[in-house]
């Protein structure tokens, strides 16, 4: 379809880039090979099966769950006439702007047996000791579960939401003129063309699970990535805790080869998407069920723990510590912003590269370069080092032989590789909304322009950028409301006197202090919901 | 806009390069205790010399940037928090021995190494919390696996590098077999699954879900010095353990000079600094440890909870039992 020159730059430059993503992931791999055997079957036989198991288990759990709120959400939102839809649409993605430790830390001291919950019972019923009474206990897997599904269902109801709105309306009109009703419609026609995104949603959220690490250390489950932490930090064997990361990217690959495979053969395209369908007009009651249901979620994964927020804040906090965080508030806003932008970009360039060349290989750029976002994020980081170490060891190395002053660890002691992981560890997200906003578009869109003898640019520039931009947007904002919240890859990589919101308020909480992080907290919440408001301001158009 | 954003990338890394190559009256630390405990030190630090005192906060992975840096790391004083750190980073090679008479003169023979290349500069015990209900009790490390503790006791993660160590001075005292039982015995008597930290096992036994816990001493003085976490330490007595015997399990945060510190000299006075009687009042004070150099007085706080017996096991035996600790802990499966 592209051909000449400039198929070839595009060529290598798509290749290129996803290699570059790669690489650290590679370095992974490589590095794990030769990992001592003995200290492997001494884990096999002591602790590491019941960590795959606990991992599986945290896994179907939480995609279950987030499935279970995000799905029935984005109907809600889209399909039905329900209460108060005009602001459920953008609070319900609120919840994803809360970092999923602070949620369980806010929660755990919230239900607790000292908690402000269970001494009202006690009160109220006078019971006097654990032993009176059965209260569920959070700090479990199921309880961890539970705070990752609560701050990780957005994904679900956004790309599901935008998947229903994008629909194609001919289809759905067609079906009504076949004499299915708006509810058959939906659930014959809708729901399974919004499949594709819904899968993708699901697998960036097992991705985030099987990556976590501070909630489950907070709630004692020990997973994958807890045996590659020990086995690091403890034994001091980064050979082995390579290899060990590597099976959790079989567990990656194996996801995300299952879910291309669910979309293989499905073509969606639309031409005339956002003009509103009918909705499924709901009688009183059901209004009232549907709508609890997502004001529920709402207030469980957002106004709760940023009530608890503030009320620390307003306790512990003063103006100066206002000040201060500001210059800690700049830097994380800056390395979020580089970070969501390249990796649109490249996300772009992936999605539009396996549309365009349709050869066997296509879809190879944009799979691989995904495949950082299951690695936690101190993994990735320990790949960073070792692969722009030596990087710098050269220019360095380069430089003193061309008599300059050396320049230092310019790579691998800045900001560039707090970005780079960044891009590295969420190039799946922008990935999957990307492809999954290129799938809407017909393909008949691609023939139209050069037909009428438009060149590869202005195809782009006029005819698939603009109907992307609403797949743009969500990438971009999921991509930056991540990076303000990452912070096992930060703590590791940030150079001297740099310090995020996150790290700054992860080492209070450590210390059983996030009064006086709350704060500091509360800004990570702003900064992740003002393009949140702003995206729902634009008009997709 | 990509043609934008590289180039303010690079601007930025430009920007960024001072900072990493660093200039004169520099020093540079990586530290895996927490800014804001050492924080008032370095400043002291400053106002004194007008070096300034660039610090990042490196509590994972320390010994592997360094590694990964070699001869260009910007790293000159490496801070940690526990023996087991220091001795790693010794048998990498990435420390430089730091002949200093002041130094060695303020540091007992015990808390520093013999290659005088980590020094120590606080101690820190492991104690046994117990319940105020409980009275006066005599504990020891080994009694911890007695059934009478059957779904009494709390601690954090075994694999903590607080309680390996301790694991570690186990294995030392009474061989791999004994503690292996012992460890079955603690993991049989805990009310939970290891969670949480040092102060979340007093907040415990203020709820009532155990009776007695492990816990560095100088959590005690900061939860009694916290308004809502004074209520938990005020549940709780403090124990210093075996003392009829061995003394109580101590371990140390310690200081070492990165192999190629490009700020040597710079650095050599930051640890001579941080040995100082002042640092070392300053360390007892706000932070409530023990300081190492002899005559410093620990805070008022710290002295009311009574003089103890320290284990004079060596630190280094302690941190060869490493990594046998972690493998009994695993074979118990302490923390599942």
């Amino acid at each position: 379809m592209i051909s000449g020159n400039k198929s070839k730059t595009w060529l290598t430059t798509t290749w290129l880039s996803a290699l570059a993503l790669l690489a650290p992931v590679l370095v992974m791999l490589l590095a794990g090979v030769g990992a001592p055997a003995d200290l492997f079957v001494h884990l096999w036989q002591t602790v590491l099966p019941d960590y795959i198991i606990n991992t599986l288990l945290l896994g179907v759990l939480v995609v279950a769950l987030s499935l279970c709120f995000g799905v029935p959400a984005a109907i809600i939102v889209s399909q039905t006439n329900v209460w108060g839809q005009k602001y459920l649409r953008w609070l319900l993605l609120l919840p994803l702007a809360m970092p999923a430790y602070l949620v369980a830390y806010l929660y755990t001291d919230l239900f607790d047996y000292a908690g402000p919950v269970q001494r009202f019972l006690r009160a109220s019923f006078g019971w006097s000791s654990p032993a009176d009474y059965w209260f569920f206990d959070l700090r479990t897997l199921p309880g961890a579960a539970l705070i990752l599904s609560l701050v990780l269902f957005p994904y679900v109801y956004m790309l599901a939401r935008t998947a229903f709105e994008q629909q194609d309306q001919n289809l759905l009109r067609a079906s009504r003129l076949l004499g299915l009703s708006a509810r058959r419609t939906f659930f014959k026609v809708a729901l399974p063309l919004a499949r594709p995104a819904i899968a993708v949603a699901a697998s960036l959220i097992l991705m985030e699970t099987l990556a976590d690490f501070a909630t489950v250390q907070y709630f004692a489950v020990n997973t994958l990535t807890t045996a590659i932490y020990d086995t690091w930090l403890g034994y001091g064997d980064l050979t082995s805790a390579n290899a060990l990361a590597s099976v959790l990217m079989l567990f990656i690959l194996f996801t995300v080869v299952a879910e291309q495979k669910s979309r293989a053969g499905q073509r969606h395209q639309s031409n005339r998407p956002n003009k509103r369908n009918e909705v499924m007009v709901l009688s009183r009651w059901q209004q009232l069920a549907a709508g609890s249901f997502c004001w529920l979620l709402v207030a469980a994964g957002f106004v709760l723990p940023l009530t608890l927020l503030l009320q620390m804040a307003l306790e512990y906090s003063d103006a100066g510590q206002l000040v201060r965080l500001m210059d800690t508030g700049k830097n994380s806003l800056e390395v979020a912003v580089y970070a969501a932008s390249l990796t649109v970009l490249l996300a772009l360039l992936f999605g539009l590269y396996r549309r365009l060349h349709q050869d066997k290989f296509a879809h190879v750029p944009q799979m691989v370069s995904g495949f950082g976002y299951a690695i936690p994020g101190t993994v990735i980081a320990m790949a960073m080092l070792a692969t722009f170490g030596p990087l710098d060891h050269w220019l360095n190395d380069m430089a003193e032989m061309l008599g300059l002053e050396a320049p230092g660890l310019i790579l691998s002691g800045s900001i560039f590789v707090i970005v780079f992981a960044f891009i590295v560890r969420f190039a799946a997200i922008a990935n999957g909304t990307i492809a999954s906003g290129i799938g809407q578009i017909p393909h008949s869109l691609d023939l139209a322009p050069a037909s009428l003898g438009a060149g590869l640019q202005k195809m782009l520039f006029k005819v698939h950028l603009p109907l992307l931009k609403p797949s743009l947007l969500v990438a971009w904002l999921l991509v930056f409301v991540e990076a303000m919240k990452e912070l096992p890859a930060v703590l590791l990589l940030r150079p001297f006197n740099f310090e995020t919101l996150s790290t700054q308020v992860y080492q209070l909480i450590s210390d059983e202090m996030l009064e006086q992080g709350a704060l500091g907290a509360i800004l990570i919440v702003l900064f992740g919901l003002l393009p949140v408001i702003w995206l729902n301001r634009t008009k997709p158009y | 806009m990509f043609k934008n954003t590289l180039k303010r990338i690079s601007l930025l890394l430009v920007a960024a390069m001072p900072l990493v190559a660093g200039a004169a009256g520099e020093v540079n630390v990586y530290s895996y205790r927490q800014p804001f405990l050492v924080e008032p030190l370095f400043n002291k630090f400053t106002e004194q010399t007008g070096v300034k005192v660039n610090v990042v906060f490196a509590k994972k992975g320390m010994a592997e940037r360094l590694a990964r840096e070699g001869k260009h790391s910007p790293a000159d004083v490496l801070l940690t928090t526990d023996i087991s750190r220091l001795i790693e980073l010794q048998d990498k090679q990435l420390l430089q021995p730091v002949d200093s008479k002041a130094l060695q003169a303020a540091i007992p023979a015990r808390y520093r190494a013999s290659d005088d290349t980590w020094y120590g500069l606080t101690t820190r015990v492991r104690n046994i919390y117990s319940a105020k209900r409980l009275g006066e009790v005599d504990f020891t490390y080994e009694e911890l696996a007695d059934p009478k503790w059957k779904g009494k006791i709390c601690t954090r993660s075994g694999k903590h590098p607080y309680n390996v160590a301790l694991v570690a001075a186990m294995v030392a005292e009474h061989g791999e077999a004994d503690t292996l039982t012992w460890l079955q015995g603690v993991k049989a008597n805990l009310a939970r699954k290891p969670q949480g930290n040092d102060r979340g096992q007093v907040q415990a036994i203020h709820q009532g879900l155990c009776d007695i816990a492990l816990g560095n001493s100088y959590y005690f003085g900061k939860m009694l010095k916290n308004d809502k976490q004074k209520v938990w330490a005020d549940a709780v007595n403090i124990n210093f353990p075996n003392q009829k015997n061995r003394g109580a399990h101590v371990n140390i945060s310690g200081v070492a000079m990165a192999k190629y510190a490009p700020h040597a000299k710079n650095a050599k006075a930051l640890m001579e600094f941080l040995a100082s009687d002042q640092a070392q009042a300053m360390y007892a004070e706000t932070n409530m440890e023990y300081p190492v150099r002899a005559g410093v007085k620990v805070s008022e706080l710290v002295s009311s909870w009574g003089e103890f017996k320290a284990d004079h096991l060596p630190l280094e035996t302690i941190a060869a039992n490493r990594k046998t600790a972690l493998v009994l802990l695993d074979k118990v499966q302490f923390d599942l």
